[in-house]
C-alpha cells in the first residue's frame, strides 16, 4: 500500500497542476478563474469529508451504515441528474426512483453472483461507480427529450391530433433519447483498455495489484454500467416524458 | 344537440388574449368557414375544438359533453384536425399511413390505404415513396388523407389549401366535398375564395370575438 501513499508536500506541489487551467484563463481571458479555484475548493472540502465519513462506515461495518450511504450517494446522484433536466416540469422523484432501481438491481446481481461482497469497502465505491454514471446518463437522457420535444414539437402535436396517446406521440423522442444516454457506456465498452484504463483497474494496479487480475475488476464494471446505464436511462426516459404533456393528454406550452 | 357548441370561451396564452366569449355550435352535417384577420383567434379557435388545448374560461361541448369530462385520446379520433402545414413521419408514406392504424392497435390495410391514395388522385405506388420525394401538394394529400382513413364526425381544416398549387387544391376540394357528403362535418379556416363559396355558413371572428 506504501507504494499509492501521496504524501501532504506531494499533494501541496501536485497544486502547481491548478495552476495550469488558472494560467490558460487569464491568458485567453476566459474567466474562469474564481469558478476554477471554488471548484478545487470545493472537491478538496468534499474528498476530506467523505474520506472521514467512509473511513467511520467501514471502521464500524454496520450494514444498515452502508444502506444509508447508498441511500445518500443514490439521493445526491438523483438531486444532479435532475438538475440537468431543462424541463421546468420535471420531478425529482423521477431520478430518484430510476437511480434506486437502477442502482439496487445492478448491486444485486454482483451480491448475488457473489462478484462482489456486503462490506462497505466494497459497497460503497462500487454504488458510487453506478450512481455517478447512470446520473450522467439520465442527465443526457433528459436533454435528448428536451430537444427532441422542442425541435419535434409540430411532429408530436400533429401525432396527438390523430388521436395517438401521448406515449405513441412521444416513442420516437423518447427511443432516441435512450439510445443517445446508452451510447457514451457502450462506446466506452468498445475502447476500454485501448484508450483508457479506467478509474477501477487503475487504482488496482496503482495499488500492486497484478493487472491480469485487475482487469477481472474491470471487465465486472464493464457489465456493471452497462446494466447501470440502461435501466437508469430506461426508467428515467419513460417517467420523463409525460412531463411534457399536461393531465389532458395536451402537450405544454414552452416556457 | 349541437355537434359542437362552444359557450363564453375565453383563451390567453401567457399575457396575451387570444379570445375573448366566444361562443357558437356547429350542427351536425354543417360546413362552417370561420373567417376574418389574422390573428383574430380563428386556429385557436380550430385548436381548442380540436382538444389540443383547453380553455382559460368557459365550456366546450360535444354532442352536450363537456369536454373537460371525455378522454380527449378517443375525443381526438372522432374530431380531427388538418395543420396548414402538416409534417409527414419516418420514411415512407406507408409509415404516416400505418400510423392511424397503429394508433388504434390495428393491422394495417393496405388496400384500405391504397383506395385512398387513389382518392387523391395518387397511385398505389405511392405507398412505398420516400417522403423526401413528395412535392408540397403531395406532402399535404397523404396528410388530408392520413386524418381520414378512419371518418371522423367532424374535420377541422386549417387553411389547408394555403400554397398548394392549382392541380393539388382541385384534388383536396373534391376530396373535402366528398367527404363531407358523406356526413362529415366540417369547420375550416381559409382565405380561399373557392373554398369560401363551397361552405353553407360563414363565422366572421375579429380581435378574438365572434362578430356573426
Amino acid at each position: 500500500m506504501k507504494a499509492m501513499a501521496v504524501s501532504d508536500l506531494s499533494l501541496i506541489l501536485s497544486f502547481a497542476l491548478v495552476l495550469v487551467p488558472v494560467a490558460i484563463s487569464w491568458k485567453e481571458k476566459l474567466g474562469l478563474t474564481r469558478d476554477i479555484f471554488y471548484s478545487v475548493g470545493r472537491a478538496i472540502v468534499q474528498l476530506v469529508i467523505v474520506g472521514y465519513v467512509l473511513k467511520f462506515i467501514m471502521q464500524v461495518n454496520n450494514a444498515l451504515l452502508t444502506l444509508l450511504m447508498t441511500l445518500f450517494i443514490i439521493f445526491n446522484a438523483a438531486w444532479n441528474a435532475n438538475k440537468r433536466d431543462p424541463n421546468p416540469n420535471r420531478q425529482l422523484w423521477q431520478s430518484i426512483m430510476a437511480l434506486l432501481i437502477g442502482t439496487y438491481i445492478t448491486l444485486g446481481v454482483l451480491l448475488l453472483t457473489q462478484t462482489v461482497k456486503l462490506k462497505p469497502m466494497q459497497i460503497i465505491p462500487i454504488t458510487g461507480m453506478i450512481a455517478g454514471n447512470e446520473m450522467v446518463a439520465m442527465g443526457l437522457c433528459y436533454k435528448v427529450l428536451a430537444t427532441g420535444f422542442h425541435d419535434q414539437r409540430q411532429q408530436v402535436l400533429e401525432k396527438i391530433a390523430l388521436g395517438a396517446d401521448v406515449k405513441t406521440a412521444s416513442m420516437t423522442i423518447l427511443r432516441r433519447s435512450i439510445k443517445t444516454a446508452m451510447q457514451p457506456t457502450i462506446d466506452s465498452a468498445k475502447t476500454v483498455g485501448l484508450v483508457n484504463l479506467p478509474g477501477m483497474m487503475s487504482g488496482l494496479i496503482f495499488a500492486g495489484v497484478d493487472p491480469v487480475y485487475a482487469i477481472k475488476y474491470q471487465i465486472m464494471v464493464t457489465f456493471m454500467l452497462l446494466s447501470a446505464t440502461g435501466l437508469g436511462a430506461v426508467i428515467a426516459g419513460y417517467l420523463s416524458y409525460r412531463n411534457y404533456f399536461n393531465k389532458r393528454s395536451q402537450l405544454r406550452e414552452e416556457q | 344537440m349541437a355537434l359542437i357548441e362552444l359557450k363564453q370561451v375565453s383563451y390567453r396564452a401567457g399575457d396575451q388574449e387570444i379570445l375573448q366569449d366566444v361562443s357558437f355550435a356547429v350542427e351536425e352535417g354543417d360546413y362552417l368557414t370561420l373567417t376574418g384577420p389574422s390573428g383574430s383567434g380563428k386556429s385557436t379557435t380550430l385548436k381548442l375544438i380540436a382538444g389540443l388545448i383547453s380553455p382559460n374560461k368557459g365550456e366546450i361541448f360535444y354532442k352536450g359533453q363537456n369536454l373537460d369530462s371525455l378522454d380527449l385520446v378517443q375525443y381526438r379520433r372522432q374530431v380531427s384536425y388538418c395543420f396548414q402545414q402538416p409534417t409527414l413521419f419516418d420514411e415512407t408514406v406507408k409509415d404516416n399511413l400505418a400510423l392511424p392504424f397503429a394508433i388504434r392497435k390495428q393491422d394495417f390495410a393496405e388496400k384500405r390505404a391504397q383506395e385512398a391514395l387513389k382518392q387523391v388522385d395518387l397511385s398505389a405506388d405511392y405507398l412505398d415513396k420516400k417522403i423526401t420525394t413528395l412535392s408540397g401538394g403531395e406532402k399535404q394529400r397523404v396528410a388530408l388523407i392520413r386524418n381520414l382513413l378512419f371518418r371522423p364526425e367532424l374535420l377541422l381544416l386549417d387553411e389547408v389549401t394555403t400554397g398548394l398549387d392549382e392541380e393539388s387544391k382541385q384534388i383536396v376540394h373534391q376530396l373535402i366535398a366528398r367527404v363531407h357528403q358523406e356526413g362529415t362535418t366540417i369547420v375550416q379556416v381559409t382565405h380561399d375564395q373557392e373554398e369560401l363559396a363551397a361552405s353553407k355558413q360563414l363565422l366572421h371572428m375579429e380581435k378574438g370575438g365572434v362578430l356573426k
